[in-house]
Formats: structure tokens, C-alpha cells, sequence
């Protein structure tokens, strides 16, 4: 196994060595906390007013995870310079000279992205828990209640999801403005929009960040989604072992 | 030893490289010519493992490169100098290459100080020169120290100084019994590094030869011989005269003749014997630069043309067009054209009387050129006639036809 332990240490160095690699990560971290932060405050501020259908479904763990939504942005756009990125400056070609089984290099690349992106995720979900629960404050819930270190763990889990999704569909793609163009409105708006419009609702469910945020709840919302939030969590693994597997087809077969 | 065999690839409808077969062996720096887009790179690519071939197959020691054990030990690639992550240091992008195949760090630092980039190895390579970054891809190719190493087109870029380095390290890499595979459209830079030559033109394959068989082959001597300025009919004897004693007689482009086949002083002789002067009698040998370009001719995919400028014209009715090429100015009315006027070509051996008789014009000796190009173009009137400019590219191609096939 001296191949893949050479390829993973080189992966290491490529994506320690790119300026990107912090800034959308640390982006991503900031924006989560802050944004999660700002929202607790608010409710804090406003619970008495909140209507009694939203205090029964008041989720103080989840309120804590606002800023996911334009954090994850950060996320993908980590996700897809660190494939792209070889593509977009041929380097692809000088990686797979050197590593001519291609699986080899796409395995080695996406799990060193993925593992310092779960690395991060874990960090700014903790973070943004604690941080929200502090500004929450009567209202806050603790991590040994019941269904929250379930929900905070997701947070993690989910933002390194998202982030080896994109990076599957920028292997599909190849090129960075054409993934970036594709993925950062489908998860800005158009899963949104699809996922809170009557009619296609119940598709929209399914979506990998709709099924997928459901880990982060820890009182359901009362949408009744047809999946608890393992279940949810278990509909987006689908989505991005899909997407891993069409993106390695491809590899293997195009030429680079 | 690289061995390509019935090797073919097409992309959609355009076939980039068709039915190529060749070895290139250790030992020896074997250059790889070829003009833009004739498949250069498409091979090299093959060959690599990046592009999988249509048809046929390549092998790097016998193993397709994808089930190469150990592939960067073995083969060392510099395809673009530009493809690096900009972002990236010079010395991590090679340390990151390094660490791919389980070389030490130190070597990272032993191939900078190779290629001269010792002092801008913590710079991001985004801020590189061509030449800085041919480099650089020189460094990542001897990285595993291999004995197999492609380079595509490595001295673009380079400055002379550059250039005679490249030069030196790839005979001293084959001199140490590597395989040094070079990519050039350039022929006079092959012709100084490469011990052997694969020229290809559309993909296919032109030549498969040493580099002192292909100077043999195709710079062979020959003799310029010119006969005195306006007597047409001198040329024509002498022409006849060296053809019959078995030599091959073309026109130059300025009049001369140029013989292949006889020795210098047997011409002389045969001129002497036809009464014939000479002016000139020289011996001459053909670049290897006109040798390449006369063999990939037929396969030249971007040929440039002269710049007619017509949408810069003020359109003037009956004015033909300006800017030809040299020499296809039509004469004034009534002034016949120099010698010097006729395009590359038109004079053929056996071709009847030139167009118009050169007595009206003096002509200067070897100065032609000078005395009737400013004189004929500015004087032409609005109704030229148009035969004149319509007849020598009809020609000209024919010509050329000609000239590859006798010197083969």
C-alpha cells in the first residue's frame, strides 16, 4: 500500500500549498459561526413575539445552525478549486503522468479534501453551537440533552458532504466556473425554492441538502418529511455516493 | 524504448494521429518533428497514458503506462510548462510531484538547483516566464531520475542560453543510456540536439530515420550556376546541355539554376562545350531546414497567407490589388518586366519564351530585386492588364510540386 500512502501525503502538500485552501475554509467557518450567532441573538431577543406554532416546533440546536445555508457556499466553492483547480492549469496532466491509475489519485484527492473539510465542519459546528447557545440564553439547549450532540456531530457531517459533492460534480464538469455555476444556485435557491413550494414539495424533499439538514434538527420541523433524520442524512450519502461514482466513470474513461 | 505500433486517434470526425508505428530507443535523443497540429502532442499524450488510443497501442518498456509499475521512476514528462497550479511554489509543486512516487525532499532541491531555479523556488510559479516555467517542467521530469523522459517542445521560450543547456542535458541524459524522446517543429534545433529523427505531418508518419541518413537524404550538394542577365537564350542551351549529361536542372527564384547530379567542373565543362558564360558556378548545400519543410509541405495545417489588407483599401475601381506577393506586381504598359519580376517559378526548363522580352529594362546584375519593384507596382495604371497578375499563380504551385519531387 505504498502507493496510495505516497499519493495522499502528496495531496496533503497540493492542498496546503494553495492560498484558496483557507480562505474558503476559514470563510466557511466564519460565516457559519457569525451568521448562527446573529440569528440566536435575534430569537433571543424577539422569542416572546415568535407565533405559538413556532415555539412548539422552537429548535434552539438548529437556530444555532442559520448560518450552514451560506456557510455550506464557502464549502463548495473549497470543494470544487481543490478538483478544478487542477484542471483549470493542466496540472491534472503532470498528477496523472505521475499516478497513471486514476482511481488511485481521484480516491487519494477527495479523501484528503474531505477529511480536512470534516475536520473544519466538526470544528465550526461545535463553534456555532456553543457560540449560539450562549446568545440563546434561557432559551439555550445543552449538548447532553437529548438528540443535540446527535444533531452538532451532523452539522460537521453535513458540511463535509456537501463539500465532497461538489468536488464529485467538479470532476463531471471539470471546469471551475461551469461547477460553481452549477452548484452554488442550486443550493443557494433553486433547492429552496423547490423544497418550500407547495407542488413540489415533496420532491424537493429529497434533494441532498433538504434531506440532509434534517440531521441537524433536533425537534422535527412540522413539515412531516417522510424520513426522521437519520433517515434524511442516509438520502444525501445516496446523492454523493452517486455523484462519486458517475465523476470516477468518468475519469476513468475521458481523456484528460 | 518506446514503441508505438498502428497507434491512431481521432477526436469526433478529425483524426489527429493515423495508423503511427515507430520505437524509440535508449541511447539516443530521437526528435520528433512535425508542424502545429500534426499530432505531436496527441502521441506524446498516448504515450503517457493520458489519452487512450482509438486504435493500435504504445508501450513505455513493454507496459502500456497506465499498468507501469511505478510510472514516475521510470518515466519523466515535461508536456506544458504552463500547466502548474499558479498558486503553488515552484519547490511545492515539485514536492508535492516528489511525494507522488516517494522521492526525498532533497531531491526537490537537488533538480531546482538543476535548472537554475534555486533562487525563486518560494515564489508562486503564476508569476513565471515561459522559459521559467519550461523549467520547471524540465525540474518535475528529472525529478524520479527515470530513464525514460519525454519532452513537448522544451526550448520554447528559452533564451539562447537556456536553449544550449536543454540541448546539452538531453545528449548527456542519453549519453548515460536514457530515452530521450523531444517533440520540435523546429528542424535546425533538431538537427544540433537529436540523433534520430520521426517526423509525422497529419498524424501519419513522414520519415523514421538517423539524423545524419536524413542530411544524406535530403541536403545533398548542388551547384547554383547562372547564366548572363537577359540572354534567355544561354539559359535555355545550358539548361539542355546539363540535362542531357544526366544533371537535374531547376530554376532559382532569382534566375539562377540550381544542378544536382553534376560535379562543379564538369559543368563547367558542358557550358564551355555549349558556348555558354557563366557568371556564377558555386558549390551550395541545402539546409535541412528546406528538407523538412519540402517533405511536410503536403501536410501543413495552418499555412499562412500574404496579407491582401483588402478591407483596409479605399476601393479604387480598376485598381488590382495591392500587397501581393513578391514579384506579382503587374508591369507598367509597354515596360516589359525584368527577370528579377518573374515569380518563384515561372521559368521552367523547356518552358517556351518568357512572357515579354527583358530589353526595355536595365538590368543591374544580382540587384534586380531593387531595380523593378518600385518602378512597375506605383506606376500601374487603373486598367491593368489582367493577364499579366493572373498567370503566375496558376503556375506557382505546379512548381513546387516539381521541386519536392525531383530532389527526392
Amino acid at each position: 500500500m505504498a502507493v496510495p500512502s505516497r499519493v495522499l501525503r502528496s495531496e496533503w502538500t497540493k492542498i496546503r500549498s494553495v492560498r484558496s485552501t483557507v480562505w474558503t475554509l476559514g470563510v466557511a467557518a466564519l460565516v457559519t459561526i457569525a451568521l448562527g450567532a446573529l440569528i440566536s441573538a435575534l430569537v433571543r431577543h424577539d422569542f416572546t413575539r415568535l407565533s405559538p406554532h413556532d415555539k412548539q416546533v422552537f429548535d434552539p440546536t438548529f437556530v444555532s445552525f442559520a448560518g450552514t445555508g451560506l456557510g455550506q457556499l464557502a464549502m463548495i466553492v473549497f470543494g470544487v478549486l481543490v478538483v478544478s483547480g487542477e484542471y483549470a492549469t493542466g496540472m491534472i496532466r503532470t498528477s496523472l503522468a505521475a499516478v497513471p491509475r486514476r482511481g488511485v489519485l481521484f480516491t487519494a484527492k477527495l479523501t484528503v479534501a474531505a477529511l480536512l473539510a470534516l475536520a473544519v465542519g466538526m470544528l465550526t459546528s461545535f463553534a456555532a453551537f456553543a457560540t449560539g447557545q450562549t446568545l440563546l440564553g434561557q432559551y439555550r439547549a445543552a449538548l447532553g440533552d437529548p438528540g443535540v450532540l446527535r444533531a452538532v456531530l451532523g452539522g460537521g457531517l453535513y458540511m463535509t458532504l456537501i463539500t465532497v459533492f461538489s468536488m464529485a460534480v467538479a470532476v463531471m464538469l471539470r471546469s471551475p466556473l461551469l461547477s460553481l455555476g452549477v452548484l452554488m444556485p442550486f443550493f443557494f435557491l433553486i433547492s429552496n425554492i423547490l423544497a418550500n413550494v407547495e407542488v413540489t414539495r415533496k420532491f424537493g424533499a429529497y434533494l441532498p441538502d433538504q434531506a440532509g439538514q434534517h440531521i441537524m434538527r433536533v425537534v422535527p420541523d412540522g413539515d412531516g418529511a417522510p424520513y426522521g433524520p437519520w433517515g434524511g442524512f442516509g438520502i444525501m450519502c445516496l446523492w454523493v455516493a452517486a455523484a462519486l461514482m458517475t465523476g470516477y466513470v468518468l475519469l476513468k474513461r475521458r481523456d484528460a | 524504448m518506446i514503441e508505438a505500433v498502428g497507434l491512431t486517434k481521432r477526436y469526433g470526425a478529425k483524426t489527429a494521429v493515423y495508423n503511427l508505428s515507430f520505437q524509440v530507443r535508449p541511447g539516443a535523443v530521437t526528435g520528433f518533428l512535425g508542424p502545429n497540429g500534426s499530432g505531436k502532442s496527441t502521441t506524446m499524450r498516448m504515450i503517457l497514458g493520458l489519452d487512450e488510443p482509438t486504435a493500435g497501442q504504445v508501450t513505455v518498456g513493454g507496459y502500456p503506462f497506465r499498468r507501469l509499475p511505478n510510472a514516475p521512476r521510470q518515466v519523466g514528462a515535461l508536456l506544458d510548462a504552463k500547466a502548474v497550479h499558479g498558486g503553488r511554489s515552484a519547490r511545492q509543486h515539485l514536492m508535492c510531484l516528489a511525494q507522488l512516487s516517494g522521492i526525498p525532499a532533497r531531491r526537490v532541491d537537488e533538480v531546482l538547483g538543476v535548472v537554475g531555479l534555486q533562487s525563486v523556488a518560494g515564489k508562486r510559479s503564476k508569476g513565471f516566464s515561459l522559459g521559467m516555467g519550461q523549467r520547471l517542467g524540465i525540474a518535475a521530469a528529472l525529478l524520479g531520475d527515470p530513464q525514460v523522459l519525454l519532452f513537448d517542445e522544451p526550448v520554447n521560450g528559452l533564451d539562447p542560453e537556456g536553449i544550449l543547456w536543454v540541448r546539452n542535458l538531453m545528449k548527456q541524459l542519453a549519453s548515460e543510456g536514457r530515452t530521450v524522446f523531444v517533440s520540435s517543429h523546429l528542424m535546425s534545433e533538431m538537427a544540433l540536439t537529436a540523433d534520430h529523427l520521426i517526423v509525422i505531418g497529419r498524424g501519419q508518419l513522414l520519415a523514421d530515420m538517423s539524423v545524419r541518413d536524413f542530411i544524406s537524404y535530403n541536403s545533398a550538394d548542388f551547384a547554383r550556376v547562372r547564366t548572363p542577365e537577359g540572354e534567355p537564350e544561354q539559359r535555355e542551351k545550358l539548361t539542355s546541355a546539363l540535362s542531357e549529361a544526366g544533371g537535374q536542372v531547376l530554376p532559382e527564384q532569382d534566375g539562377a539554376l540550381r544542378v544536382t547530379g553534376l560535379p562543379l567542373p564538369r559543368i563547367s565543362d558542358l557550358a564551355h562545350g555549349a558556348d555558354v558564360r557563366l557568371w556564377e558556378l558555386s558549390p551550395h548545400q541545402a539546409s535541412l531546414e528546406e528538407a523538412y519543410m519540402r517533405m511536410t509541405s503536403g501536410a501543413v495545417d495552418y499555412r499562412s497567407t500574404a496579407d491582401q489588407r483588402a478591407g483596409l483599401m479605399e476601393p479604387a475601381p480598376g485598381m488590382p490589388p495591392q500587397g501581393g506577393a513578391y514579384g506579382y506586381a503587374p508591369g507598367a504598359p509597354g515596360q516589359p518586366m525584368g527577370p528579377g519580376g518573374f515569380p518563384p517559378g515561372t521559368v521552367l526548363p523547356g518552358y517556351a519564351e518568357p512572357p515579354a522580352a527583358p530589353q526595355g529594362h536595365a538590368p543591374a546584375p544580382y540587384g534586380q530585386s531593387q531595380g523593378h519593384a518600385p518602378a512597375a507596382a506605383p506606376a500601374a495604371p487603373p486598367a491593368a492588364p489582367p493577364a499579366a497578375p493572373a498567370a503566375p499563380p496558376a503556375s506557382a504551385p505546379d512548381m513546387t510540386k516539381r521541386d519536392s519531387e525531383d530532389a527526392r
